[in-house]
């Protein structure tokens, strides 16, 4: 795992993503999916420069599928952004960074 | 002459710009390749590749993407993620305007590609990612024991209909003629493969739903009947639209916005070449995209020997 980028499962995903102080954009991915590998560095690269402000976590949904049920995702690479608990954006299929980085500023 | 940022902007990281770029790096050309998402293209979201020579047992789309993207590091191929908004090409040196700043150059090669055609129905947008889908290999595993529909009839409709009888437990191929247009290799797969359901001469005319997909509207082109199945996903697979829109009216396209170039790939404007399933061609594969690369790298290395 990258630097600044953590690793969620479902025992862990109430207190570090519903519970956290601070925004969290959580990058739902499985081994299988190419998309998910190409977006990962472009999520790693945003840890590096929003870090600070927003708490980056990776979801694997074949080991942790009750999650992704839960907010009815039925693609991937899918990223939903928490702000206390709730859900404030969703976005699902490839995107720019430039287009991450809009949706985080927006957030944070 | 003033003299330009670069001898060439390659725009687009599909294996058309991965391949121009790797040819103008060891070309010594000074070159920078723009893309706008993540290096790779539509083959990122392919399965699995059997008809690329080189590679007897297949390879899939990301495998390839990573092989490509480690040979163009190796030449030190100039590469940066941004979005190219427009180009000037009024002048010898033409300018490329990205998000942040506009760049010069001698040549440009327009490797865009193309993106899934939409099929323009009601429910299609509202339900992207709730059931509506256009990558079998990102969302297939979703749909264990569940029963989808596809959409066309061409090679990536019945090859990807395939990998979703992996998952799963009926795949409906809809098409609107009787008969596939796909290689027959794979129509014969297809016509083998129990959980394959054809529903021939037929169109989508709905997605509907509350929350998931649940039903698909589909009109019988012969009987001009209506009529709805229940289905959990819907997967479309009609063809491609270019990624021109960028370009207006700066070089020459075709009715559909394909960019029309001659044998050395240039376009209607001299120096601007372009490459790949972005052109007016009639075969969009890897092997297309390759060809069509090396060649306008090389045309765009001569026209910068003769121009300086």
């Amino acid at each position: 795992m990258a630097e600044g980028i953590i690793e969620i499962d479902e025992s862990s995903f109430d207190t570090e993503v519903l519970k956290a102080e601070k925004p969290v954009l959580v990058d739902f991915w499985a081994p299988w999916c190419g998309p998910c590998k190409a977006i990962g560095p472009v999520i790693e690269e945003l840890a590096g420069v929003f870090g600070d402000k927003i708490k980056i976590a990776k979801c694997n949904i074949d080991n942790n599928p009750s999650i992704p049920s839960k907010y009815g995702i039925k693609a991937i690479p899918t990223l939903i952004f928490f702000k206390e608990g709730n859900v404030v954006d969703q976005i699902t299929g490839l995107v720019g960074k430039s287009k991450l980085e809009e949706t985080i500023k927006k957030i944070v | 002459m003033k003299s330009a940022d670069y001898d060439l902007v390659i725009i687009g990281g599909g294996p058309a710009g991965l391949t121009a770029g790797l040819y103008a790096a060891r070309a010594r050309l000074n070159v920078i390749l723009i893309e706008k998402l993540v290096l790779g293209g539509q083959i990122l979201v392919t399965d699995w590749i059997e008809n690329y020579p080189g590679f007897p047992n297949g390879l899939s789309g990301v495998d390839l993407v990573q092989k490509m993207t480690e040979q163009v590091k190796r030449f030190n191929l100039n590469i940066e993620t941004n979005e190219v908004l427009s180009l000037d090409l009024s002048e010898q040196i033409k300018k490329i305007q990205l998000n942040d700043r506009t760049i010069t150059a001698y040549t440009i090669i327009i490797a865009t590609g193309a993106s899934p055609k939409k099929l323009g129905v009601s429910g299609e947008d509202a339900f992207y990612g709730r059931g509506v889908s256009f990558c079998a290999t990102c969302d297939g595993p979703f749909f264990k024991d569940r029963i989808v529909a596809a959409v066309g009839g061409g090679d990536t409709a019945v090859q990807e209909s395939l990998f979703l009888t992996r998952f799963a437990k009926k795949v409906y191929l809809i098409h609107r003629r009787d008969q596939l247009r796909a290689d027959k290799i794979l129509q014969e797969r297809a016509f083998n493969n129990n959980k394959i359901d054809f529903i021939w001469n037929s169109v989508v005319t709905g997605i509907k739903g509350s929350n998931e997909v649940e039903k698909l509207s589909i009109k019988n082109l012969k009987s001009g009947k209506i009529s709805d199945i229940d289905i959990d996903g819907c997967f479309i697979w009609v063809g491609i639209t270019p990624n021109t829109k960028f370009l207006g009216d700066a070089v020459k396209l075709d009715e559909f916005g394909f960019i029309v170039a001659n044998s050395n790939m240039q376009t209607s404007v001299e120096g601007v070449f372009t490459a790949g399933d972005v052109r007016d061609t009639p075969l969009r594969q890897l092997t297309t995209a390759e060809g069509d690369a090396s060649i306008a790298a090389y045309s765009a290395e001569h026209y910068i020997n003769n121009i300086k």
